[in-house]
């Protein structure tokens, strides 16, 4: 589950400088085939003059799993030199070998793990600044998020209860007592009070959301971006609302 | 078949063993073989509410370890015919309670006749109470309208319809609600919680409202369960309660502030 983060905390703003955050981001791979100076700059000039959008200092990660040829001999330099130039920002090494990941260290390109796609946010970690959130193609979701079965309990969730609906929505027909907590990868629907704590998004879907008939709340989360009851008081209470995040920020919305 | 009916609320001090004598008391009194089971082992106090405190000889705990049969354990109730008590020992732990004896016991009872088996749960959630509650049929959950008392109550029909054989089974284990120790005036002055609060929060069917009452005290301390009174408001209370849990419709009562007298009226209006 990624980290919690209150959104409208006084304490934290003022005293904590940053904090660290789970977050879940669509990476490219740039798959190298094989490696020729030349080639390889012609070939991304004209792919780069095909899609203009895509090439804006876009984050990469470097895959040499397919990779024919001497791998140690490869000048990764001269490679990373030659993306960046057409606006690729290579960010990460993956299936690459210990001579290659020592001329990556030079480089200050992160390691990623061999074949494993899910542990790409935490190892983008160290490399963020240079990586602008804002040039991740956000059309490109993860595949957990989608085609998942919705999971429905239509009985009360009691005190002490957790229901949790891995890799997709769930949709409660009763209420939330005070003391429950419901969580899901997608959207949580509540055909009811929420009185305990709802945390939607909890693998990192930021477009998430949480729909409750009224709204009683200990604690509303989208993403690990959180409000807990103090901050839900003042607004809509004990009214049949949504909670959606834009930009880092909890939305609490009347749904009528 | 024997219908098996737990009291338990999860707080302590709600009035679950006061419950369990008054109900079982009256299922007994409208000629149902009953008997009532206390599971609070260690802490009994369901032979001293039923006055038979005196007459125990073997517990459960010696039925279930095979030191007694049933019929040398189970205590013959002097007001209601049709009732039997099992009382808890008081020099063993919690633990001596197992599934298995639970069980057996549970389905001699069934074999011997009992219609109505009810076990009186301790407090907590832990071993004891989940013993009682394990094999029911029904819950009455007591809860006093107060907020501490209602998340209680909250939590532990959340452990039954997930922890009992019925929700093994797939199953769900009828629940009703009995709040306790209702007193209008103060919920009208907003210093209690309200039946429609209450009801509101646990979403479970309301089974009766007891109000608070000083025959309640007296009754326990003589050992007389409440439904005997036939005149205080707690007695009556409780006797509409049976009624429900046997099926009938009775319009529920002592919810709200009696009307005042003539004089008190006139005296307001001066004032």
């Amino acid at each position: 589950m990624p980290l919690l983060k209150s959104v409208d905390s006084k304490s934290s703003a003022a005293s904590v400088a940053f904090r660290l955050k789970g977050g879940l981001f669509p990476l490219t791979l740039l798959e190298i085939a094989h490696y020729n100076c030349a080639e390889f700059e012609q070939q991304l000039q004209s792919k780069a003059a095909e899609a203009p959008v895509f090439f804006q200092q876009t984050p990469v990660v470097l895959s040499f799993e397919e990779f024919n040829g001497d791998i140690g001999a490869l000048p990764l330099s001269e490679l990373v030199a030659i993306c960046k130039s057409h606006g690729l920002l290579p960010v990460a090494l993956r299936n690459s070998n210990t001579a290659l990941q020592a001329q990556a260290k030079l480089l200050d390109l992160a390691i990623m793990p061999v074949g494993r796609v899910k542990a790409a946010p935490e190892e983008q970690a160290p490399v963020a600044e240079e990586a602008p959130q804002t040039a991740v193609p956000v059309t490109e979701q993860p595949a957990e998020f989608s085609h998942s079965p919705s999971r429905i309990v239509t009985t009360p969730i009691r005190s002490g209860q957790q229901v949790y609906a891995p890799g997709g929505d769930l949709i409660i027909m009763a209420s939330v007592s005070a003391g429950a907590e419901v969580l899901a990868d997608g959207n949580i629907h509540i055909y009811g009070a929420l009185r305990g704590r709802a945390l939607a998004g909890v693998r990192g879907d930021t477009s998430a959301r949480i729909f409750c008939q009224s709204l009683e709340a200990e604690l509303v989360s989208i993403a690990g971006n959180f409000k807990v009851d103090e901050d839900l008081r003042n607004n809509h209470w004990k009214a049949a609302v949504q909670a959606s995040l834009d930009e880092q920020t909890l939305y609490i919305t009347p749904l009528v | 078949m024997a219908k098996i009916i737990v009291v338990t609320s999860g707080k302590g001090g709600v009035g679950k063993t006061t419950t369990s004598a008054a109900i079982s008391s009256g299922i007994a009194m409208r000629g149902h073989k009953t008997v009532v089971i206390d599971f609070d082992i260690g802490l009994r106090n369901l032979d001293i509410i039923m006055n038979c405190e005196r007459r125990v000889v073997y517990d459960f705990v010696n039925v279930i370890n095979g030191e007694a049969n049933l019929r040398q354990a189970l205590i013959k109730d002097k007001r209601a015919e049709n009732l039997y008590i099992l009382p808890a020992s008081q020099t063993r732990d919690k633990d001596a309670l197992t599934v298995e004896g639970v069980e057996r016991i549970l389905n001699e009872l069934a074999a011997d006749g009992f219609e109505y088996i009810i076990c009186d749960s301790p407090a907590g959630i832990e071993h004891g109470a989940f013993m009682a509650m394990y094999f029911a049929d029904l819950a009455i959950v007591v809860a006093n309208p107060e907020v501490s008392s209602v998340r209680d109550s909250d939590r532990i029909l959340g452990i039954l319809q997930s922890k009992s054989r019925r929700a093994e089974k797939g199953e769900r284990v009828e629940e009703c609600l009995l709040l306790t120790r209702y007193n209008p005036e103060r919920v009208a002055k907003g210093e209690m919680l309200g039946v429609t609060d209450v009801e509101e929060i646990l979403a479970t069917k309301l089974l009766g409202v007891i109000p608070e009452s000083e025959t309640v005290l007296k009754a326990s301390n003589q050992g007389i369960p409440v439904i005997h009174d036939t005149e205080s408001p707690a007695g009556q209370a409780y006797s509409d309660a049976v009624s429900r849990l046997l099926g009938e419709e009775v319009e529920h009562r002592f919810m709200s502030v009696e009307q005042k007298g003539l004089f008190q009226r006139l005296f307001r209006r001066s004032a």
